[in-house]
């Protein structure tokens, strides 16, 4: 197997608080290859858009990384200065977040914002640069875009502007893109072709994804493999079809039943008694322990680490613990 | 636009209006207006004939009418206490005002974006902390007790500038007496410019650190982070233009309390502007003058807020609706 | 006593007062200082008659020979101490100073009192009854705001002079300050009622109560003012701090009260006369106490602002 474009080990983020610090991710670790589209789920607060901004630098204070590696290509990144940091942002990573509306700067017309970024990262011609924006925009499927480029945010609608964000996001050709949560404030109208777009650009570049959602219909269409995140831990990863057909940790399953689909016949959809504990409450051992129907002693004591399953699939559950040990036990 | 313009410039005659009327009912309503203006001997049948002659029997809406006609053409009477006529002693006091409002409104500007910025960027560290501190100082000090304490320091301690007055000035056209053209002049300038501009600046700066904040926490600027574009450019390209746009009305609305604050300013140091003027007209209750620099006030007000709207227009596209290709 | 309070206590004021409010004064050592601070001079100022050491106002004390006396220096010839100094007329300055400050706090709270009064009410109007009431009030509201409120208060004062006959204008002039003052500030808690408002009038509980025939306006009282204590709180806090400096500055223009009940402003404008003739305390001490006074309820209302909205942490 290539080594892996992305390359995450036991990351940390935490949050000084003045009532103690708040351990927001804790030793999540996953790869992402060549190509690849990465789809990560969970709960709101499991984590996700910090893994991303982790990833990317962009950790809001006072949250900073306590722990861990990030490389990138072979290049550990999490340590960079301030300004290598800015440099991989945009060219090497780009970013697509939830709210188109809100994302674009209203003073600046589309033009000018892709202008500023295509030539942060790259040396050419202001005039080259506009070429290569009107391209990109045209490329996203912005009808009239040659016209339409100078125009201000405000006079696009949420779906033509997250076009435009994702344009700005690939402005500089990253070999990876976070898009967390692209379509969540979208019309569910177009929510599918902004997921296409989004999909079909990096797939002809070979751009690499990592798509953050809650949605796991977005998931099975667009990802190869998927993540699942509980309480800033990574529960199970694998290649989708396999996460979605037979689930394996306790809460992914959970997770799978609560979604309608056409091809499962399930009598009726199941519900995960209780709720995410809150960052500042996460149990003993294993942090879904108290919401988990297969919970055992073990799981209120000790924290399960990813367990490798056939097939590259990956679950931090002591259920799926190799069957030697657990004769020690 | 036009629509725009047009409704703003009814707002603002409405506005005139009610307080020439305000003007006009302290003009009329507030001592007689006869007996300021005849001696003791004047009989009774005179008075009463004067009274006649200047339209004071007419009904309530046409004396109110003339008012407006003669405000408007610049004439609100004699001053009681200076026997003068109103608009001649505005019109000469009116240069030391403009000059002193003007230069404190661009230090005030100056720094006050100047610090703000740097204080919304830099927050945490000790120079930052040093400003918002002595900032909180400078809101909470009385103009006058500035005042008080600059002429202290700097004309009776220290001896380094004049504590009042304008020093020399030079006339440029026929009326604008100048004093920036003389070293004199611009050294009595220096005090009462601070003292006027420091409120100004502390507010402009607290504003301007604010929404500077304000905006940083915004998704475009995570966005523009996210494209990897240099500090720099974020935050003077994307946050601080953003930031202005709010801060462009409300700074132009300072302007406005800038003349408005000339009034202590000048007091303190004896500045022979329009500000002294009205003080002493209420101090002696020289009606004539008061209700002239009511109206004058507001109108500076209104013209003011007419160009801060304009600008605001200017600065942010998404208010220029005409542009009528917004589509879905 | 009883651990029970005597009454129930609304939600708002024990949520004002829970923990979190009750860290960060303990946490904000200038909080605490200016607590400290804003609580002795209003004590001092309250007590001034039992604290002062000479009744300034009293001819009969004073001596001439006191004069000039500077600050913790027997007087030349009758070898009498004053803390601070006395100032031309052998006035004790501390005392002024105490009675002063007296002055100002009054008119301060009264100025604050009268705002705070007449813009609850306005904005419970304009909330409740919408319409063009509403429109009117916030029009009014919104023209006032573009005018510095000092200037307005100076305005209202000059007005209202203007309509009292000469006779009565140093008896009225301190209610006339503290209504000019007052009146230049009831925007800011017309504004904030006025939301508060909008937003229960539509709830059903209202219109619940017009059903049983309770009137509306009383529980909307009863159910906003509590909502709304946080706000109106900051907006006295520093409310007051304006109202205290409106009140010295027009009183330092000669224009605010009397010169027989001299404020702490109107002490600074006697003070600044001897600037230039070396009697600095005469100036220095008022200033020093406007300036605590000012300083002190503007960094308490700051703290409490902060304090009240977490976001701005």
């Amino acid at each position: 197997m290539a080594a892996p474009l992305l390359s995450v080990r036991d990351l940390v983020v935490e949050f000084p608080t003045r009532r103690g610090v708040l351990r927001a991710l804790d030793k999540v670790s996953f790869d992402i290859a060549e190509g690849e589209v990465l789809g990560m789920v969970g709960e709101s607060g499991a984590g996700k858009s910090l893994t991303g901004a982790a990833i990317i630098g962009l950790l809001e204070p006072p949250g900073r990384i306590a722990g861990g590696e990030i490389w990138l290509r072979g290049e550990r990144i999490d340590n960079f200065s301030p300004e290598k940091m800015r440099r991989i942002r945009g060219r090497r990573i780009g970013m697509v977040f939830q709210d188109p509306l809100t994302s674009l700067n209203p003073l600046y017309t589309v033009a000018q914002q892709l202008i500023e970024t295509i030539r942060t990262h790259m040396e050419v011609s202001e005039k080259e640069a506009r070429t290569r924006a009107v391209a990109l925009l045209d490329r996203v499927g912005i009808p009239a875009a040659a016209r339409r480029i100078d125009d201000y945010p405000h006079h696009f609608s949420g779906g033509m502007r997250q076009r435009v964000v994702i344009a700005l996001a690939l402005a500089a050709e990253p070999e990876l893109v976070i898009a967390d949560e692209p379509t969540t404030a979208l019309d569910v109208s177009v929510q599918a072709q902004i997921i296409d777009v989004l999909k079909e650009i990096c797939a002809e570049r070979g751009a690499s994804v990592m798509l953050i959602t809650h949605d796991m219909g977005v998931i099975a269409e667009t990802a190869d493999r998927v993540a699942v995140l509980y309480a800033g831990r990574m529960a199970e990863i694998g290649p989708v079809r396999d996460v979605i057909q037979a689930a394996e940790h306790p809460y992914t399953i959970g997770l799978m039943g609560s979604i309608p689909t056409l091809t499962q016949t399930a009598d009726r959809l199941t519900q995960i008694p209780g709720a995410m504990p809150r960052l500042n409450a996460i149990p003993r051992g294993c942090a879904f322990n108290p919401r988990c129907k297969d919970v055992y002693n073990r799981c209120l004591v000790e924290r399960p680490e990813l367990i490798a399953r056939e097939g590259g699939r990956h679950v931090a559950c002591w259920l799926y613990e190799p069957v030697k040990e657990a004769f020690n036990v | 636009m036009i629509a725009f313009i047009l409704r703003r410039l009814v707002q603002s005659v409405i506005v005139m209006l009610a307080v020439a009327l305000v003007s006009f009912a302290l003009f009329r309503f507030v001592g007689d207006p006869i007996a300021s203006m005849v001696g003791q001997e004047t009989t009774l049948a005179e008075r009463a004939e004067l009274r006649d002659a200047l339209g004071l029997n007419d009904p309530f809406v046409i004396q109110f009418w003339n008012f407006i006609a003669r405000a408007a053409s610049g004439d609100f009477g004699i001053s009681y206490r200076l026997q003068q006529p109103v608009m001649e002693l505005i019109l000469s006091r009116l240069p030391a005002t403009l000059e002193l409002a003007l230069v404190s409104g661009i230090l005030a500007f100056v720094f006050g974006v100047g610090f703000g910025v740097y204080t919304a960027l830099r927050r945490g560290n000790w120079v930052s902390g040093t400003i918002m501190t002595v900032s909180l100082i400078g809101v909470s000090l009385p103009t006058f007790l500035i005042g008080v304490l600059l002429i202290w320091v700097f004309a009776v301690e220290l001896q380094w500038l004049p504590s009042f007055g304008r020093g020399d000035t030079v006339y440029i056209g026929d009326w604008w007496r100048t004093g920036l053209l003389t070293p004199s002049g611009r050294a009595s300038l220096i005090l009462p410019a601070i003292t006027l501009g420091l409120y100004q600046m502390t507010l402009i700066m607290r504003l301007v650190r604010a929404e500077m904040l304000e905006v940083l926490r915004t998704d475009y600027i995570k966005f523009a982070r996210a494209r990897g574009l240099s500090n720099r450019a974020v935050h003077f390209g994307h946050a601080l233009k953003n930031t202005l746009v709010p801060v462009i009305t409300i700074t132009g609305l300072q302007m406005g309390s800038i003349i408005a604050f000339s009034i202590i300013t000048e007091t303190v140091f004896q500045w022979p502007g329009v500000g002294a003027l009205f003080i002493n007209s209420v101090r002696f209750v020289d009606v004539p003058v008061m209700a002239a620099y009511l109206m004058l006030i507001a109108l500076v007000f209104v013209v003011i807020n007419l160009i801060v709207d304009l600008l605001y227009y200017a600065v942010d596209p998404r208010l220029r609706v005409d542009r009528a290709n917004a589509r879905h | 006593m009883s651990d029970i309070p005597p009454k129930p206590v609304p939600n708002a004021v024990a949520r004002a007062w829970d923990s979190d409010i009750a860290w960060s004064f303990r946490h904000s050592p200038l909080a605490i200082i200016a607590a400290l601070v804003s609580v002795v001079i209003i004590l001092a100022a309250v007590f001034a008659p039992w604290i002062a050491p000479h009744d300034p106002f009293n001819p009969a004390s004073l001596n001439l020979m006191d004069g000039f006396t500077p600050p913790m220096e027997p007087n030349q010839f009758t070898g009498n101490v004053y803390w601070l100094g006395t100032d031309n007329q052998g006035r004790d300055v501390f005392s002024t100073i105490l009675y002063g400050a007296r002055i100002s706090l009054f008119v301060g709270f009264m100025a604050v009192m009268f705002a705070m009064v007449l813009g609850i009410s306005l904005g419970l109007i304009a909330g409740y009854r919408g319409g063009w009431v509403d429109s009117l009030l916030m029009r009014v509201a919104d023209v006032q705001l573009t005018f510095p409120s000092i200037l307005l208060a100076l305005l209202i004062f000059g007005v209202a002079r203007g309509f009292i006959p000469p006779a009565y204008r140093d008896a009225m002039a301190i209610w006339v300050l503290i209504v000019a003052i007052g009146l230049s500030d009831w925007v800011q808690y017309a504004r904030v009622v006025r939301g508060a408002t909008m937003v229960e009038k539509s709830k059903e509980y209202v219109q619940a109560a017009r059903v049983i025939g309770a009137h509306p306006v009383k529980i909307l009282i009863r159910h906003i003012l509590p909502n709304v204590m946080g706000p109106v709180l900051v907006i006295a806090t520093i409310g007051l701090a304006l109202a205290i400096i409106a009140e010295a500055t027009l009183s330092f223009l000669g224009v605010g009260v009397p010169p027989t009940q001299p404020s702490l402003g109107t002490l600074i404008r006697i003070g600044q006369g001897f600037l230039f003739s070396g009697e600095w305390w005469i100036l220095l001490f008022p200033s020093i106490t406007l300036l605590a006074l000012a300083l002190s309820v503007n960094l308490l209302g700051d703290w409490l602002r902060d304090a009240l909205n977490p976001r701005l942490r």
